[in-house]
């Protein structure tokens, strides 16, 4: 056999220190100089303004933070996509709409204890109404894991994602119907009113008709609730996993099922759970989100979801505290590139910025690496 | 009546697929070789090509007019073009996913680039203005000719940083871009006095030019979306495979993005951003569908049936054994993601001016699971399935829910994308790897090897 062909073409290896090895990471930095560059010069130039873009990041990125929890320990848990997720997200706020509007959930504790301080009322108010959302959001979700995902556990993977895709379309087109959400944008009333204060020498209320002093930063008591909850959430979510019976089991079904099965742990009750508590996160982040951007309407999950998405892949899918900081990420992103790029491109701005950290980190910032093929 | 109406959609589903069997049978027909005196003649092909006029005129028949009656009205006729183009797309990723196991969600993204292109090179044409179709055919073969010379100079060497060799591409690309637009500049005043203007159609506007600037858009859009997946797909193709997709449909949100804000942050104020192109000249007709259809088929199926697929099918089975049989799997990642998105360029280009409008909400990334829905459908790794499955797919779901549900009442052709993902389940359910699994049909199915006894009786014959 001839198979050495008689003109070989002399093979050079590119060291790694040459020009043609650094040309890659030339690119690289010069992108992010120029990120540098433009954020320092507005951070320069009006440094309220960008501390108030940093917080409205804050509050989106909290929000998403909710959202890819639910994302990360699903394909943590069964490396599914779980594209239904971010309609999970939808209903929670649906469902959080019709218990203020119709049932007037919300006032309850007024109604039952007239003498309660308007404070605690609302509050109570408040927290029934996440729990309604978040009951029915886990009954939702623990139905499409038992119905559509779990004939599918032995499956080829793409036939479980196909039937994510369609359990998604599914809850999208029939809350599309006119009888059931409609397409239209609804107004969502708030369970409780916005304050909001301003921080200029100190925290002062804001008062109707009042103008705040120029230079000043803004926030109010939503974005506190969700910073809130958000890190309460998180801190449940880690003393769960690592702390609690069912959590060692969801870590040991996450590491090998079979093995996982063969301890005597009830896989399939794992999985549902796993479903369950990201379920419950959407729901909440879903009524949190209607709160704090009051309009809502059947598709407002497919963006949100992609992008919680999006940040649980930037931290690291699997990662708890990964999710976390990839929302984070991209909540500044979103609010930034917004702010002092360009508004119309942040969402492919956003989507750059994952597909450049994808190519320097392959498996996101806290993710491991990827095992080799036993 | 509805009855009727459904068992006449049903017929006409099966009458389709129907076709679509006989075409792939006539296709690979195979005839022994006739020995006339001391000649051999082989005449397969011959009755090939024969079978692919006579299965084009079928449809063309049907298509034709006979004093007011048609068997396929305008609607079908539509669906018909739709079917082509998502045949297109859909092979393509099949090839991409289904053949070489890159999970890629950014099809439609390429799709979208394809159909952009082609449809402004043609607007641009019909309004007077050549540019469009130099720029693009221009840059696109300049940028051909630079990656092809900066791969030469790549290819001594080795350790080459994945990043490095992306950046010299860009580099290149950009160049040849700018050179492509002066190009177009400096030969616009040579052309442009031959076009006229819409009210005034110059002499190369006329309907046979015109078909020629038709082809040459589909062509070039086509190589500009398989351009830029070689661009994209260099770096990104290195991740793992979920990464993979996640990063190509990061691709085709952007894609998406900029379609949106084409007339504000690209400068192409004809594309009319999120309002959508109107006033792409209708040019699709059968004979330009179905030659692109078919010659997509062709090409896929001598691709699949080579060592070059034989390849490709190796990487999606064991990267590290196909590396150890001396296989490129970098290259053939690349080769298939390139060659599967050309397909969805010219698959864009067709529907581009079939439908004679282009939204960017046709392109964005929920539609475009689609095609990953058409080839799982179909079967991963089949491309009748996928053929079978696109054909299907647009005239079950555009064709007779549509029909159906628009008979029962105007409010239910909603209902149809509630019908569509509970078919999908259950479709899943029943059967996961898909309709067909792996099975093909006539021309699309492998070559019988010889038997080993045939080869050593010949050897001893010879010796």
């Amino acid at each position: 056999m001839q198979s050495v062909s008689k003109h070989q073409k002399p093979i050079t290896i590119v060291s790694p220190n040459s020009f043609l090895a650094w040309i890659g990471k030339f690119l690289l930095i010069l992108l992010g100089l120029l990120a540098l560059y433009v954020l320092a010069k507005n951070l320069i130039a009006k440094p309220s303004l960008f501390a108030q873009n940093v917080l409205d990041g804050l509050k989106l990125g909290f929000v998403y933070a909710l959202i890819a929890l639910g994302y990360t320990m699903v394909y943590g848990i069964v490396k599914l996509i779980n594209f239904a997720h971010g309609d999970v997200f939808m209903v929670g706020a649906f469902v959080s709409y019709f218990a203020i509007e119709n049932l007037g959930l919300h006032v309850w504790p007024m109604v039952v204890f007239p003498n309660i301080t308007p404070m605690l009322g609302s509050i109570l108010g408040t927290i029934s109404v996440i729990l309604l959302a978040m009951v029915i959001c886990v009954l939702l979700a623990i139905t499409i894991e038992r119905v559509a995902y779990k004939p599918l556990r032995d499956a080829p993977r793409i036939a479980a994602l196909i039937t994510a895709i369609g359990v998604s379309f599914f809850l999208e087109y029939f809350g599309l119907l006119q009888f059931v959400f409609s397409a239209r944008f609804i107004s969502y009333k708030r369970p409780f009113e916005e304050v909001t204060w301003y921080i200029n020498d100190g925290i002062h209320a804001i008062e109707k008709g009042v103008a705040t002093p120029p230079g000043s930063i803004t926030f109010s008591n939503i974005f506190v609730i969700i910073i809130v909850a958000t890190v309460l959430a998180q801190i449940f979510l880690q003393y769960l996993v690592r702390k609690t019976k069912i959590g060692i089991a969801m870590r040991a079904t996450s590491f090998d099922k079979p093995t996982a099965r063969l301890m005597g742990i009830n896989v399939d009750q794992v999985i549902s759970f796993t479903f369950g508590i990201g379920a419950a996160f959407a729901a909440l982040g879903g009524v949190l989100f209607a709160i704090a951007y009051p309009s809502i309407r059947t598709l407002m999950g497919v963006y949100p979801g992609l992008k919680a998405f999006v940040a649980a892949v930037l931290g690291g899918i699997g990662s708890i505290p990964g999710a976390f900081v990839g929302a984070l990420i991209m909540g500044q992103a979103e609010s930034l590139t917004a702010s002092y790029i360009s508004t119309p491109m942040r969402d492919a701005i956003a989507f750059s910025i994952l597909i450049i950290v994808l190519l320097i980190r392959p498996t996101g910032i806290f993710g491991e690496p990827e095992k080799e093929k036993a | 009546m509805e009855l009727k109406s459904i068992l006449f959609s049903l017929v006409k589903i099966i009458a389709v697929i129907a076709y679509l069997y006989g075409l792939l049978w006539v296709l690979g027909v195979k005839v022994p070789v006739i020995k006339v005196g001391s000649r051999k003649l082989n005449i397969s092909l011959l009755l090939n090509a024969v079978g692919a006029v006579v299965a084009f005129y079928v449809i063309q028949l049907a298509l034709t007019d006979f004093n007011g009656f048609k068997l396929l009205n305008s609607f079908d006729s539509g669906l018909l073009y739709q079917a082509c183009s998502m045949t297109m797309v859909a092979l393509g990723l099949n090839l991409i996913y289904g053949f070489n196991g890159q999970f890629s969600l950014g099809q439609w993204g390429f799709y979208g680039i394809g159909a952009y292109a082609a449809a402004d090179v043609t607007f641009r044409w019909m309004n007077g203005d050549s540019r469009g179709l130099t720029v693009l055919g221009i840059g696109v073969i300049l940028g051909g000719l630079t990656i092809l010379l900066i791969r030469k100079f790549l290819s001594n060497l080795r350790r080459m940083p994945v990043l490095s060799s992306f950046t010299l591409y860009l580099i290149g690309a950009v160049i040849a871009g700018v050179a492509a637009v002066f190009a177009g500049k400096f030969l616009a005043p040579f052309i442009d006095p031959y076009l006229g203007n819409s009210l005034e159609p110059g002499v190369l506007n006329q309907s046979f030019p015109m078909s020629i600037v038709f082809f040459f858009a589909v062509v070039f859009g086509g190589i500009f979306a398989a351009e830029v997946s070689f661009l994209f797909g260099l770096p990104v193709l290195s991740l793992g495979s979920d990464y993979f997709g996640i990063a190509t449909l990061g691709f085709s949100i952007v894609i998406y993005t900029l379609m949106v804000n084409s007339d504000t942050i690209l400068p192409f104020p004809e594309m009319k951003g999120g309002r959508g192109m109107i006033g792409i000249p209708k040019l699709t007709t059968w004979p330009w569908a179905f030659f692109f259809m078919l010659t997509v088929i062709i090409i896929m199926r001598n691709i699949i049936r080579s060592s070059t697929g034989r390849s490709i099918i190796s990487v999606r089975e064991d990267e590290i054994a196909a590396r150890s049989m001396g296989i490129d799997v970098a290259e053939t990642k690349l080769m298939s993601f390139v060659v599967g998105s050309l397909f969805a360029g010219l698959g864009g280009g067709v529907y581009a001016h079939y439908i004679g409008f282009l939204s960017p909400n046709a392109f964005d990334f929920l539609v475009g699971f689609n095609p990953l829905i058409i080839i799982v459908f179909g079967g991963l790794g089949s491309m009748t399935g996928t053929i079978t499955a696109a054909f299907g797919w647009i005239f079950f779901l555009e064709g007779m829910l549509r029909e159906i549900l628009g008979k029962i009442s105007p409010e239910a052709p909603s209902w149809r994308y509630v019908l569509y993902p509970l078919t999908l389940l259950l479709l899943m359910l029943v059967r996961p790897q898909g309709l067909l699994g792996n099975i093909e049909w006539g021309f699309l199915k492998a070559k019988i090897t010889p038997l080993r006894n045939n080869e050593t009786k010949e050897g001893v014959k010879t010796a």
